[in-house]
This record gives C-alpha cells, structure tokens and sequence, in this order.
C-alpha cells in the first residue's frame, strides 16, 4: 500500500471475494444462455399445431417435482454450510482469509448438500434411459430435441458444479478452504438450484 | 493462484526469478505478455481476413481473373472468402485487438495492480482464442472447404450439408466461434474482478480512467448477449450433426429462431467492440488537446444507457424475414433513439477538443479520424433503421458500406490509435511519426475512396451476396463495374500502405528512440511505471496510490500542464 508523501491512501473496499464476483459474473452469462434456450422452447411450442408431438411419451412431471425438491434443499443445506463457515471465520477474526482449523460445524451441511445434489443428477439419469426406452431420443422430434437440449445442458452444469463443491469440500477438510474458492463455489451450485424450478415450469409442466 | 483470494496486492513469488524462453512468453500468466500474444494472433487473423478481401474485390473488379496470388476464385471460394472474412475481422480481429488485447495490457497498469485477479485462467483463456483461432483456419482446408454461409450463418443454409455442401466446414466454424465465446468469457470475468477488486488505494469509481470503464461495459455487454448466441450455437451444432430440427421447417423447426439470438448476440457485439475504441480515444484526445475530458461522468452514463439500449435494437436486422410490421416499427423506434447517444459523445469529443492546444501526433489524427469516419457510419445507420428505407436497402452494398463505415473506425483505426499512442509504454521505444503520418494518410484516403462508392452501387440497387455481376445484365453496365475497379484499386492501395506501418514497426523497435516513462506527459498511472513495465508493473513496495480523477490537464493552480493520479499534491 504506497502513501507516498505521506498521505494516507484507503484501499478501496470489496463487496465479494474475486471468486465469488467472478462466479456471479460467469453466472449472469448463464442465465441469459438458459434464458435463450428457454424462450427458443417456448416458441418453437407455441409454433406446434399439437402439443406434445403425437405419439411421444409424456415428461415424468410428477417424479420430478420430487426430484426437484431433493435438489432445492441441497442448496438449502450449502447455505446452512455457508453460514456456519463465516461463523467459524469470524471466530478467528484475523485478517487471513485461509481458514486454518476445519470448520466442523460446516462439514455436515456441505456434505449433505453434495449428497442430495449427486442424488438428483443420477435421478435424472434414470429418468434419461426411461424416455429413451419409451422413444424420447434427440431427433425423434422438437419436444425429445429441446428437451435432450435443455435438461442435459442443466445435468452438464449439475456435474461441473458438484466437482467444484467436492474440490471445495476437501479443502475444508483439509483446513484450507480459502473464501474465493468457497464463495465461488456456493455461487455455482446456487445458480443450478435456483434456475432448475424454472427449467421445470417451462419444459415439464 | 488461479483461486487465490488476493485481498492485498498480489505480490508473485517469481518476481524476480530468471523465467526460460517458453514460461516467459509462451506459457506466461503475465498480463502484458497475454496482451501481446492475443494483438499479434489479431494480426495475424487480420493480415489473412484482408488477404480474403482482396481476393473477393479482384474478383468483382476483374470477375474470372486469375488472381495473383490466390488463382482462380471458383463460385466455392467466392462465398467462403466472403464468410470468413466477415468472420474473422469480427471474432478474431476486432476483439481480441481491442478487447482482449488492449483490456490485458491496460486495465492492471491503469488500475494500479500487478497483474489480473486470475491470471491463470487469463492464460488459459488465450490458450483457449488460439486453439479457436486454429480450428477456423484449419476448416478452409477440409475436404469440402470453409463454410461459406456467410458470418451471421442463417439457417437452413448453415444448417445442411445439403445445401452449403461443406458438411466439415460449416461445423468446424461454429465450433471455432463458440471456442472463441469461451475464451472471451474467462477473459472478461478477469476484467470485470479485478478493476472491481484490484484498483490502486484511493481509486474510486470516478477516477477510473474512461477506457476502463468501456472494456468493463464492453465486456459486461458481451457477457448479457453471448448466452443467447451460445445456445443458438450448440442447436446449430445439433441441427448439423445429431439429427435435430431445430431449424427445420419441415419438421416443426424455426429457421427465423436463429436469426432472432443471432441478433439478439449481434446488435450488443457491435457496442461491444465500439466501447474500447471510444474509450482510447478519449484518452488519446483529452492528452493531445492537453484539456480535462469534457463531462467524463456524461459519457459513462450515455454509455450505460447505449448498453442497455443496444438489447432492443436486434430486429432491425430482420424487418424483411417476415416479422410483424407493428414490431418493426418498434424496432425502428429503438434503433433511431441509440444514435442519439452516440451522437451525444461525439459531441463531447468535439467539446473537449474545443479551446484545446491541440498536438498533431500520430494517435491524435487516428483519435480524430476516428470521430470523422465514424460518424459516417452511424449516420448511415438512422437510414437502414427506418423500415421503410430499408425493405429497399436490405442486403445492398449500402449495408455493406454502412457497417465497414462503422466496423473499420472501430477495429482498424481503433488499432493503430491504440498502438500509436501506447507503443512507447509496451515497448520503451517512440514509433517513427513521419512514417505514422505517411502510413495514417495513405489508410484513411484509399478506405474512403472504398467505400463512399459503394454507398452510391448499393442505392443504385446492387446486392450484397453476388459472385458475378456479368450474369445480371442490368447490374454489369460498364458504369457500374468503373465503380468497382475503382474501389478495388483504392483497396490495393489501401493494403499496400500497411507495409509502411509494419516497416515503421519494426525499425522503431530496433532503433526507435528512447522512450521514458512519461514520453506524451499524461496522467494515468500507466505512465507512472518503467516503458516497458517490468514483471509486476511496479516494484511490490511502489505501487501507486491515487489522489485525483484521470484528466487534470492544464489545470491553472499547477506550473505544468499535467497532474498525474499518483502525485498526492
Ligand atoms: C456501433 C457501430 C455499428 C456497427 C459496428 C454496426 C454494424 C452493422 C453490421 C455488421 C450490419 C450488417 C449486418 C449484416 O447484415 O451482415 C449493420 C446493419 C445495420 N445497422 Fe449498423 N452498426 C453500427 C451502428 C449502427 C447505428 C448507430 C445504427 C442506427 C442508428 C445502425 C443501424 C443498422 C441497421 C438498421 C442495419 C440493418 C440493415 C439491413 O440489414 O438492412 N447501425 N450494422
Ligand atoms: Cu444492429
């Protein structure tokens, strides 16, 4: 911090941490790249003559609001995780950012989360082979095509996601867990959760 | 580092460690070494794009010559030169010059920082624009050649093989623009974090230098309008290769749907590559008329505002694709009101300029042209914006005219403004302004004399997207095509003065004179450092702090006629 002549110079406050800046940055990209498929869904079935395309299977809405549900209190139980994590941060009340003891108290929620989050990815993948059985396949029409699209672009970012928390889980446990890493993760997981009731308002329901 | 938190000045391990050849410029986290890699790739990209349009325009000058240097231009290579032309000067010319490359050299340095938040990521991010860049020109070499469906890629024509028979090259190009997508989003999230995070003590909002604040809009911009573009993208990719319909007609696909998230992409990229340039050039004018900016808060609100207005114009690409009349006339609406503002900054340019003590430098007259050149460009645009005229205009060389009346300000003079004014900082030399004076006349004159005419065959009716007007009789009267030899002249001309700024390139690199920190006397805490500015840019214990906004020139309290943002008093 340079105060050249004497001058005292503040350094200039921040709201987040650089990585959970960059993941809410990252994640407004994504909401706008759901938000395209989204709407090209809802035209290209306000287009269709019959909705759903005949002879193709009905979307399993009913198995998926459970599903859905499952992952809604995954992101509730990483709040839970996060809050205990700036507890145990405040309780050291150093400058350093690095969390130096595992915060115990953040172990539990963050690993159930985690835990209900790898449950709804592979629910999900049951529910693949079965409309693949039934005849749902990516060319078989706009609505296999659009929802192949869609929830698999979800799944992808789901996967992607649940590595950064399971990387973001061992440093903890290893007492490492930095607050750019953590808020960065947290960021992730919250925009899948938060964007798949969306998803399955406009392509289940 | 790559998730390090960084809450003081991120003070690198290997400062001062000697670095090999390859960890120093090939594999650096550096960000001016990223800088150099993605302007000099630009370059590269750009030498090649223009080598295309001469291809093309010695074909519409000359249709069935055997070109120098090409051969013969077959109806094939035609549209594949064309597309990727228009391709590669806009994805890979003119953002990674003016965003990219101008965003890594001067948002740490103008910040005061010592590097990106996250250079790791920053360096994979140009990994990631170069393997892009390599895909796209590995495409034209494909069996079946490039894509040749022109940049904006409409479907069904992008979309089967069938019908732009390049079934490797059509999906190589997309793939390569949505590789190009990826590495401009993991570079913005570095901009964006670290001029939020990473600013000098004392640098408060206000006192961000303008050309900050564009990158920053610019890449916000990017950031809100690219999600769209990358879903049209994969459909694209799916429509191509998996069997989807997106875009099918017959099979209950939309073929307008791409239009609409191309544009929707579109319209907001063409700010996206304005703002850096605007930027620059309030620097470069407010140093060289030695005068405070006129009304800098002015012009950051104006450019919020065309940001957000920029998400509403998109349509006016599409006023003859079929869409609703009563939505054209609220797409004619919006687009006239976004001139307003960009009219409103030239206005302050020209503010600033007023009562100044003007300095002809180099920068200065590209900073100039700039303002002249562009507003060509934007007043052509009010026209093609009223439906009515363009149901007319659509798809003539007026278009054409119109967007390298605007494209060409902002990428090319943008460019060589931008490496003017900052060559002495990046390399600790002073360009040669004899031979820059020789290289700006002999640019600015033959491009004028490209395309002015070009407005006048668009008007008489010609259409953009023709191989050989010998097959239309009405369009092949020797009126006509003088006017084409004539621009095509004026483009050889054209691409033949940019050898004098190579020239001048190189020699002032090898023998430039010596530059200094502070060679053109301004304020921003760029010039605060080494030319070049060492690993780091400043010494750890010396990184500046900031005591006032970027623009006091001339100030009547102070004996010189600069104060710069570090000097407490
Ligand atoms: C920021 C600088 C600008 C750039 C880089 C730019 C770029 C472009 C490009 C690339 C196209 C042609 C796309 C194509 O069909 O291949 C275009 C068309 C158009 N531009 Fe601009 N433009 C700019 C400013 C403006 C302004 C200020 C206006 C209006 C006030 C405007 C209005 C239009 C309209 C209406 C068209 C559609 C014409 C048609 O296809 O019939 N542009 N512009
Ligand atoms: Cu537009």
């Amino acid at each position: 911090m340079g105060t050249p002549g004497g001058v005292p110079v503040q350094r200039n406050a921040r709201i987040l941490s650089n990585g959970a800046l960059a993941m809410l940055i990252f994640s407004f990209a994504e909401v706008m790249l759901f938000a395209g498929l989204v709407s090209a869904f809802t035209i290209a079935k306000a287009n269709a003559l019959v909705w759903p395309p005949p002879g193709q299977p009905r979307l399993p809405a009913f198995e998926t609001a459970f599903n859905t549900l499952a992952l809604l209190l995954s992101g509730f139980f990483l709040y839970r995780a996060q809050l205990e994590y700036w507890r145990s941060k405040e309780a050291t009340s150093a400058p350093v950012v690095v969390l130096q003891r595992p915060a115990a108290a953040a172990r539990t929620p963050f690993l159930i989360s985690i835990l209900l989050g790898a449950f709804f990815v592979l629910f999900q993948g049951t529910e693949w082979v079965a409309l693949l059985r039934e005849g749902l396949t990516i060319a078989s029409s706009q609505q296999g095509g659009f929802f192949y699209l869609i929830i698999g672009m979800h799944a992808a970012h789901a996967i992607a996601a649940l590595a950064l928390l399971v990387y973001a889980y061992r440093q903890l446990t290893h007492g490492n867990l930095t607050e750019s890493l953590f808020g960065a993760s947290t960021v992730f997981w919250y925009f899948v959760v938060l964007v798949w009731p969306v998803l399955y308002w406009r392509v289940y329901l | 580092m790559a998730v390090s938190v960084g809450s003081e000045p991120t003070a690198h391990e290997d400062h001062h460690h000697e670095q090999s050849f390859w960890s120093k410029y090939v594999f650096s986290t550096d960000h001016k070494v990223i800088a150099m890699q993605y302007m000099a790739t630009g370059v590269v990209m750009g030498l090649i794009a223009g080598f295309f349009a001469y291809a093309f325009r010695m074909q519409l000058a000359f249709p069935g010559m055997d070109v120098p240097g090409f051969g013969i231009v077959t109806p094939a290579d035609y549209v594949s030169l064309v597309t990727n032309h228009g391709s590669i000067m806009v994805f890979w010319v003119a953002m990674p010059v003016l965003l990219a490359a101008y965003g890594n050299y001067l948002i740490p340095l103008m910040c005061g920082c010592d590097d990106m938040v996250f250079p790791k990521i920053n360096r994979l991010s140009y990994q990631v624009f170069l393997l892009s860049a390599i895909v796209l020109v590995a495409s034209f070499f494909v069996p079946g050649g490039g894509f040749g469906g022109a940049w904006t890629a409409y479907p069904p024509l992008s979309a089967k093989a069938e019908y732009n028979l390049t079934p490797l090259g059509s999906s190589l190009w997309v793939l390569a623009v949505a590789l190009e997508f990826v590495a401009f989003l993991l570079g913005g999230i570095n901009f964006i974090t670290t001029a939020m995070n990473s600013r000098a003590p004392g640098m408060k909002m206000y006192d961000i230098p303008v050309v900050i604040w564009m990158l920053l809009i610019a890449s916000i911009l990017f950031m809100l309008s690219v999600g769209p573009l990358i879903a049209a993208a994969i459909m694209l990719l799916f429509d191509q290769n998996l069997g989807t319909a997106f875009y099918d007609p017959n099979r209950g696909g939309d073929p307008v749907l791409w239009q609409h998230l191309f544009w929707f992409f579109g319209h907001p990229e063409v700010y996206v590559v304005l703002l850096p340039t605007i930027g620059l050039t309030a620097d470069i004018i407010s140093v060289f008329s030695r005068k405070k900016l006129f009304a800098y808060r002015t012009i950051l609100y104006t450019a919020f505002g065309t940001g957000i207005l920029s998400f509403f114009v998109w349509a006016h690409h599409q006023f003859i694709s079929g869409i609703d009349p009563r939505m054209a006339h609220i797409f004619t609406v919006t687009t006239l009101l976004i001139s307003i503002p960009i009219a409103e900054m030239m206005f302050v340019y020209i503010a600033t300029l007023y009562g100044g003590s003007i300095r002809f430098t180099t920068p200065m007259l590209w900073a100039l042209a700039f303002i002249g050149e562009f507003l060509i460009g934007g007043v052509t645009g009010i026209f093609l914006g009223a439906s009515g005229a363009d149901i007319y205009l659509h798809d003539t060389y007026f278009v054409l005219a119109h967007f390298h009346y605007t494209f060409f300000p902002i990428t090319i003079i943008g460019f060589y403004g931008g490496i003017t004014y900052w060559f002495p900082k990046m390399f600790g030399k002073m360009m040669n302004e004899t031979l820059g004076k020789i290289h700006f006349w002999g640019t600015i004159i033959p491009f004028n004399f490209i395309f002015i005419p070009l407005f006048f065959l668009g008007m008489a009716g010609q259409h953009r997207r023709i191989y050989n007007f010998e097959h239309f009789p009405e369009l092949a009267t020797p009126g006509l095509q003088n006017i084409r030899v004539f621009a095509t002249t004026a483009l050889l001309i054209m691409l033949s003065f940019q050898l004098v700024f190579f020239y001048n390139f190189i020699t002032s690199l090898r023998k430039g004179k010596k530059a200094g920190k502070n060679p053109w006397k301004a304020n921003t805490l760029e010039w605060t450092t080494e030319s070049p500015p060492p690993h780091g840019n400043w010494p750890p214990s010396e990184l500046p702090s900031v005591y006032r906004p970027p623009y006091e020139y001339s100030h009547p309290d102070r004996e010189e006629d600069y104060w710069p943002q570090n000097v407490p008093n």
